[in-house]
């Protein structure tokens, strides 16, 4: 089969789709104890903050493939979303989708778009500030300054709130979206059951996880 | 496979009810080229026991008698084997019950005095021909690309059952042959995707030694013919697999997209 053949078939972008997943959730799920670092041991946080901020492997190597696995996963959504709209041009005039499916499986477009929407505040919040400080400005090394400028962000209740609510819809997204790789990647067996449980503890854990973290720090600081 | 039981809860159900009102929306179009819209017509007289094709026969009946174009649907066996009936009712692919075809649907499943939406399966690669029939000839093209096995049959064929087959293989792979193509997973898929139909079929062939031979091509050919169809993709909704029915189950796909990858490998 030629490669371009492949590269163009609906089961490989639906499998590249579930892989770039499975690995944002293995990046989830390290940010997650990460941070969660933060609400025990401030020192703690920032010699983990510290060394992943610093360390030349995962500031070359892992944040790139990381920032390449979201884009691709992003772009790979719409692609597919518009592609799957237009294959039913005329709409029912009375369709029952919960007569068959959850919300959030239907619905992966909405809580993926509101996610991605809060990557760019998120960035935004974090990422950019971090990288003008380390290669803009090219201020000194300071192994103490992370703990500070991850409470001084959740002092606005606002953009706590956003996050929240961000975080809301990443329990949504998910929800489906765990049990749904494994289903692409072609796993379905007698393990599937327990794996789906297993997804389901991950999709609210996580999430609200980070709601307790965000809000943890709101009321303390 | 996936467990099919009715919705219908007899406790509910007045059975002196005799004669059942409805209102019918119904899709109505002249042909493939003409735009269509739902057209509204009240209906009396309809008994509980009656399938929904009878219904829609009496239907017709009247509007024979009033000079009117009768409702254009598709049905063959109306015994639920066939796959020909199809019908978008109320929302759902073969209506509100479970594990039945639309000839196998009663009219016991609604109440006195209901709305019932009836239309089209809507997908780019079902195109509405008249009314509620649409073309499924995109189903005939993939079968064509790769669902079928080669056999010798100039005289000198060997019997099937001569090769021993395990009896959880020959199982699944009867599970998965059950499917009757009729296209309720397209019209329930969010996407449109035929990948429920597709994946039965590939299973069906995968999990039999006398498929393995030509399993790579058949994956790879009727993949392909599905895309080209221009089906969407799927997302693991699992809608399609709630009305199916045949009860064809998710595994199937899963089962595909490993044979797809491995032959993509190989090929």
């Amino acid at each position: 089969m030629a490669k371009s053949a492949l590269l163009k078939s609906s089961i490989a972008k639906k499998v590249a789709m579930a892989l770039s997943g499975l690995f944002l959730m293995l990046f989830l799920a390290q940010h997650f104890f990460i941070n969660m670092t933060s609400v025990f041991s401030s020192d703690t946080f920032n010699s983990i903050s510290h060394f992943m901020g610093n360390n030349p492997l995962v500031q070359f190597v892992i944040q790139p493939i990381l920032i390449v696995g979201v884009v691709f996963h992003f772009i790979m959504g719409f692609v597919l979303d518009f592609k799957n709209r237009s294959a039913r041009p005329i709409a029912y005039a009375k369709n029952n989708g919960a007569a068959n499916s959850s919300w959030a499986s239907r619905n992966m477009i909405i809580s993926g778009s509101v996610i991605l929407a809060f990557l760019a505040l998120h960035f935004y919040d974090f990422w950019v500030p971090e990288m003008v400080y380390k290669y803009v400005d090219v201020s000194p090394l300071d192994e103490t300054r992370y703990f500070h400028e991850l409470v001084a962000k959740f002092e606005s209740p606002v953009r706590t709130g956003l996050y929240i609510l961000s975080f809301v819809l990443l329990a949504v997204h998910l929800n489906h979206g765990f049990s749904s790789s494994f289903q692409s990647v072609g796993f379905n067996n007698k393990y599937s059951k327990g794996l789906k449980n297993f997804g389901l503890g991950f999709a609210y854990v996580v999430p609200f996880g980070f709601i307790f973290i965000a809000l943890f720090h709101h009321f303390n600081h | 496979m996936a467990q099919c039981q009715s919705t219908f809860d007899f406790r509910l159900y007045d059975f002196q009810t005799k004669n059942m009102k409805l209102t019918l929306k119904i899709w109505r179009q002249k042909n493939a080229a003409a735009e269509g819209k739902i057209v509204e017509y009240p209906i009396d007289h309809i008994e509980p026991d009656m399938s929904f094709l009878e219904m829609l026969d009496i239907l017709n009946d009247e509007l024979i008698m009033k000079g009117d174009e009768p409702v254009a649907f598709d049905h063959d066996c109306r015994e639920g084997i066939c796959g020909m009936c199809s019908l978008y009712i109320n929302g759902e692919a073969h209506g509100p019950d479970r594990g039945v075809t639309t000839c196998q649907l009663h009219m016991r499943m609604f109440k006195d005095g209901d709305t019932i939406f009836i239309e089209p399966f809507r997908a780019k690669a079902f195109p509405v021909i008249k009314d509620l029939v649409v073309d499924r000839s995109s189903f005939d093209r993939i079968q064509h690309a790769g669902g079928f096995i080669s056999v010798n049959t100039s005289g000198n064929t060997i019997d099937a059952n001569t090769i021993p087959i395990n009896k959880k293989d020959a199982d699944t792979a009867f599970d998965s042959a059950a499917c009757i193509g009729c296209g309720a997973c397209v019209a329930s898929c969010k996407n449109s995707s035929a990948m429920l139909f597709v994946a039965a079929k590939v299973s069906q062939y995968a999990l039999l030694p006398q498929g393995r031979i030509e399993a790579t091509d058949r994956v790879l050919n009727m993949v392909s013919q599905m895309d080209a169809e221009g089906f969407g993709n799927c997302t693991n909704t699992g809608a399609c697999e709630v009305e199916c029915p045949k009860g064809i189950s998710l595994e199937n796909i899963a089962r595909m997209n490993r044979e797809y990858m491995s032959a993509s490998l190989k090929g």
